[in-house]
């Protein structure tokens, strides 16, 4: 493990909260694990929809909103797995419904509500957590420690400043 | 033609048999609700271990109320999607392992589609074609319907279903669960015009439906609230954000039947259980001069019943399917 690093944008709408989803979808490769957490409304979907974007998913594949069937799957150059634990009470409901193997697969893996239990997360996540500011604006933060997370978010962090 | 539904697509383990896509013989739902509302919130366990626990009970009684055993069935209809892939899976086999050992032909459905077509068990029927408006935890999608298998998506959420707004509104504000219920039970109390929120039309003439702004404008509003309520009650909160629901399911409904020109109108999905767009709805079409068609509660909800219809018409039109049959968890009509 390296020290965390670190990276905050602000956004000021749903697209451009889509946006900055969007630029680091594109820098995923399979097994990837990007951790949203934030609270109700924060725009977890909409960082996700702009992953789907960035990983090569069809603009026509319309992301929504995985609380109630727990995950949804994406075909694009990666596969998208976007899950959502929301609706989970205890650690072992989601080790039961096997969304477990996921973290460990093939395609880039989008999870909200991460922050319910750390410990199903694998060490090279990528946090994202969304802050609300006022009704369009959302300051995001993207962080890790792990090697492949911090080489994400120096490419990240030269995208953002480009 | 008598046909055994199995639907195991999300949280309900569920079984019906239907005569010839429209009488049902018997319809149970091994409803989760109860055993989960203790926890007081957050919903269930969607352990696909709950529907392996389900699946045999729940088949045995729906065949058992509708006095009919394996040898009189003519297919078993199982949904293959949308939903997820380990919660489908224990369906499908189930569904698969019946077929095998009894010969009768197997088909797979989409979860949609029997939503779609749940009208069918009702006596008054839609002719075709018309405007089909699906909504549920899961789904918000408006159809025009030609036929039997022809569908048209002419809109759908882009974020959150709506009945996934009530959900998560009703926890935000501590209303329990199920959300739509206890949102719709206290609005009778409260004033829906009391507080404003947004409603989404996205752009002109789109069908498309947006709830997440407003699951974050009640959010705010409640933070407010808690430390100023005013003169505000809890129930006017949940009568106004009610009505923005209704609003923009109405509005959108209407607009589907005058862009194509429908004479009917047809609910279904679990939030059209609700009372309060049933009468708002059902005004407007009146107005619109369309005839408003709405299942009873029990086929609105997920059922096994809604399945077998949906085989029905696919076995109906030569869709028999084999046993390498799989769930997709990902399937637009």
């Amino acid at each position: 493990m390296t020290k965390e690093t670190r990276l905050i944008v602000r956004t000021h709408s749903g697209e451009g909260t889509v946006d900055v989803g969007r630029k680091l979808g594109a820098l995923l490769h399979g097994g990837d694990v990007i951790a949203l957490s934030g609270e109700l409304g924060s725009g977890k979907t909409w960082f996700t929809k702009g992953m789907a974007l960035g990983l090569g998913v069809s603009p026509h594949m319309v992301v929504t909103s995985p609380s109630f069937a727990l995950m949804n799957e994406y075909e694009g150059e990666i596969p998208l797995f976007h899950m959502d634990v929301y609706r989970l009470d205890k650690v072992s409901d989601f080790l039961d419904t096997g969304l477990e193997e996921y973290l460990h697969g093939e395609g880039a893996v989008a999870m909200e509500w991460s922050d319910r239990w750390p410990q199903i997360l694998p060490d090279w996540c990528v946090q994202v957590h969304l802050t609300v500011l006022d009704e369009t604006s959302r300051e995001i933060a993207l962080s890790g420690q792990h090697k492949r997370a911090v080489a994400i978010l120096e490419q990240m962090k030269q995208e953002l400043e480009r | 033609m008598i046909l055994l539904g199995i639907d195991t697509s999300c949280d309900d383990t569920s079984a019906g048999v239907v005569v010839d896509g429209r009488r049902a013989l018997s319809n149970v739902v091994h409803s989760q609700v109860k055993v989960h509302h203790p926890h007081g919130g957050v919903v269930p366990e969607l352990a696909s271990r709950e529907h392996i626990k389900n699946i045999m009970p729940v088949v045995e009684e729906a065949l058992n109320r509708a006095k009919v055993g394996l040898r009189d069935l003519d297919g078993i209809a199982v949904t293959i999607g949308p939903g997820l892939v380990g919660a489908l899976l224990v369906g499908l086999y189930y569904a698969k392992g019946v077929s095998y050992a009894s010969g009768v032909p197997l088909v797979g459905v989409n979860h949609l589609e029997g939503h779609i077509l749940s009208i069918f068990l009702e006596e008054q029927l839609p002719d075709f074609p018309f405007v089909a408006l699906t909504v549920s935890g899961g789904h918000t999608n408006l159809y025009y319907v030609e036929d039997f298998g022809q569908y048209t998506l002419l809109g759908q959420t882009l974020d959150d279903a709506a009945g996934e707004a009530f959900d998560k509104v009703a926890k935000i504000s501590g209303l329990g669960y199920p959300g739509g219920v206890a949102i719709e039970r206290v609005a009778r109390q409260g004033r829906g015009d009391r507080i404003r929120f947004p409603r989404a039309y996205l752009t002109k003439g789109s069908l498309d439906f947006s709830f997440s702004g407003l699951k974050t404008a009640v959010s705010l509003f409640m933070k407010k609230w808690e430390d100023h309520p005013d003169d505000v009650a809890l129930a006017d909160i949940g009568a106004s954000f009610q009505e923005s629901v209704v609003d923009v399911l109405v509005d959108k409904a209407i607009l589907a039947l005058r862009q194509k020109d429908a004479p009917a109108l047809v609910l279904g999905g679990g939030v059209a259980c609700n009372q309060r767009l049933r009468e708002r709805m059902k005004v407007r079409a009146v107005e619109e001069g369309a005839r408003l068609y709405t299942p009873r509660p029990e086929y609105c909800t997920d059922n096994g019943a809604m399945i077998a219809v949906a085989g029905y018409h696919r076995l109906q039109s030569g869709h028999c399917v084999g046993l390498d049959l799989d769930v997709r968890s990902r399937f637009p009509l």
